[in-house]
């Protein structure tokens, strides 16, 4: 008994210290490819983004590996230079939504029950908005960028961020350290840093991550309406829209884009589930 | 029950007020002059002023919020800036599409879910359990509208048995056309919905299948269908139920997206061009429409969880008491 017992826990500090999980590895794999990708499009891609001299929908082949758009722009250009549109817009979101949200739900952990109540109500009628619908207010004040859909999917994340940042934070504050840590004469501010922040943080960091994922499904939607980032800056939803009509044509312009949005997506809902599995044993149980 | 109804309805209500408040914030604060957009480039000041007594944005803003409360009341929702017709009545005319585009989509996404769901979490740890698994998380990841397109490239334009886009002009008068219409989009919705769907009813029916009164029903002799019959589905279904209700706003909202991936004459279209028109009076009349119905589905779903679950109803018994 004892024996199993050892080798259970040898292979649990095992999995701890390199993750053994399929699921955070895959992702990892996934997600990483896109990183490299806008990582290289930072130094170099093959063809200027405006550059339109490689006459209308060329078919993949040499020079232009993957073939040219229907304007005579490079696509793999294209696509490199979405990989980074793609992660600036969920980075950035995130950035936006979880400082936000984060703010919004420890006011709402800490408030009185009447202010707690009408922060949650709030929260329920902005959840009730979707993304869409604050981007085109967002848009219709500015004007349609890259910024302008970070913000707005950034504000309509923070909602959800706010919610489940409350939830969190009214559970570790009902345990008994907290008042004991009271008792002993810890300020709130210090339990805020302490307590609160370290306990909340697993359960919120995987929520961020799956909100990533969102955040750049968002971008892409926003895009493809005519409501994202506009050129040179290239961006996949775009992309999609454009390469709609030559389908036929040039394949590549509708696989190719969606195939890197999936990748990319999959790939930080796998690390998000992945952490989650290595972090809290009793779901490696369920599975 | 009555309480719990009597004191949900407030809510509502409070609710409703609450999200009219954040709407007529939000468009009114919004920088831009609703004022220009009835105007051409070069108007004079005294134009200017003109127009922005008509719409009534030079009065100051509690009165503007007194007079606009009195609109919504009364469900006139003004009249268009662009076309000056009534808001009311176009925003009715669309919702003929959109409502039923909502409901088959919700109503095939459920019937995919439930038994796939269902049976991943049956079979959760063999091969075809985490098939299931591996297809919905790829579904969750899919933007809807490109799902769309890859639908419309196969169905339309290879095989050419459905149409890519477009609605019929007579609306419902022959509903053969209307529904041939609807089928890529409700495929389309219903296909990327049932993907996060079936996530949430495998984890329903994990946890049930794992539970000690399921065990217990087993060794009193129930067969397997009838222990789930009596007590497994009955505890599944209360946390489906809240997760559908969010599921269908989300759907009535995000039918935006794929309007246009099919050029229907939707809600959603409707909006894109409002946007582009800075048509405030339509803007505002969506908006306030779709938020109203989000609430109300809202409402629906947790009075009929209540209703299906007698825990919820003794707590809260306690609760008022």
């Amino acid at each position: 008994m004892s024996a199993v017992d050892a080798g259970m826990s040898a292979v649990e500090a095992d999995g701890r210290r390199v993750p053994r999980s399929v699921t955070l590895l895959t992702g990892c794999v996934l997600a990483g490819l896109i990183v490299a990708v806008a990582a290289v499009s930072l130094l170099w891609v093959p063809y200027a983004p405006e550059d339109t001299s490689g006459g209308r929908l060329t078919p993949p082949g040499l020079p232009h590996l993957l073939g040219t758009d229907k304007l005579g722009r490079d696509l793999l250009t294209q696509l490199m230079i979405g990989a980074r549109v793609a992660l600036e817009a969920g980075a950035g979101s995130v950035v936006i939504g979880g400082v936000v949200g984060l703010a919004g739900g420890l006011a709402a952990g800490f408030a009185t029950r009447w202010l707690d109540d009408t922060i949650s109500a709030f929260l329920d009628i902005l959840i009730a908005f979707p993304t869409v619908l604050v981007a085109m207010l967002v848009t219709a004040a500015r004007e349609a960028s890259l910024g302008s859909a970070i913000i707005a999917i950034g504000l309509a994340m923070s909602a959800i961020v706010a919610r489940l940042t409350r939830v969190l934070v009214k559970r570790v504050l009902a345990q008994d350290f907290i008042t004991a840590s009271r008792t002993s004469g810890t300020s709130w501010p210090r339990i805020v840093a302490e307590h609160v922040l370290p306990n909340i943080w697993p359960t919120l960091s995987v929520n961020l991550a799956l909100q990533f994922g969102l955040a750049v499904l968002a971008e892409a939607s926003l895009s493809y309406l005519g409501l994202g980032a506009p050129p040179p800056n290239a961006s996949w939803g775009r992309m999609l829209q454009e390469a709609q009509a030559s389908v036929f044509i040039a394949p590549l312009g509708v696989i190719a884009p969606g195939v890197l949005l999936v990748v990319l997506v999959i790939g930080v809902n796998l690390i998000a589930d992945g952490v989650r599995d290595v972090a809290d044993p009793t779901r490696r149980r369920a599975r | 029950m009555a309480v719990y109804l009597l004191r949900r309805t407030a809510f509502l209500v409070v609710s409703l007020f609450l999200a009219g408040v954040v709407l007529f914030l939000l468009l009114r604060l919004l920088p831009g002059d609703p004022a220009n957009s009835l105007l051409s480039v070069g108007a004079t000041p005294d134009q200017i002023a003109a127009a922005r007594h008509q719409i009534g944005t030079d009065r100051p803003l509690p009165e503007q919020f007194a007079s606009w409360l009195g609109q919504m009341a009364t469900l006139s929702l003004g009249t268009s800036f662009v076309s000056t017709l009534p808001v009311g009545p176009e925003i009715a005319a669309r919702l003929v599409v959109t409502v039923p585009l909502t409901l088959l989509a919700f109503l095939l996404a459920v019937v995919i879910a439930v038994p796939v769901g269902f049976v991943a979490a049956h079979r959760a740890g063999t091969w075809y359990g985490s098939l299931l698994s591996a297809l919905s998380q790829l579904g969750v990841a899919v933007p809807v509208f490109w799902v769309g397109m890859l639908l419309i490239t196969v169905f339309s334009i290879s095989l050419g048995v459905l149409p890519a886009g477009g609605f019929p002009t007579d609306d419902w008068a022959s509903p053969g056309d209307a529904l041939t219409s609807l089928a890529l989009p409700t495929v389309t919705i219903a296909l990327v919905m049932s993907a996060s769907l079936i996530r949430y009813v495998r984890s329903a029916g994990l946890d049930v299948l794992g539970s000690d009164y399921l065990r217990t029903s087993r060794a009193l002799g129930s067969s397997f269908t009838m222990a789930m019959w009596r007590h497994g589905l009955r505890n599944a279904i209360v946390p489906v139920v809240s997760i559908l209700g969010i599921e269908l706003a989300t759907t009535f909202l995000g039918a935006v997206v794929v309007e246009s991936v099919f050029a229907l004459p939707g809600l959603g279209s409707m909006l894109v061009k409002g946007f582009a028109q800075h048509d405030y009076p339509v803007i505002q009349g969506i908006l306030v429409v779709s938020t109203f119905a989000v609430l109300m589905i809202g409402f629906a779903a947790d009075v009929v969880q209540r209703l299906i679950d007698p825990r919820l109803r003794r707590s809260l018994a306690r609760d008022a008491g």
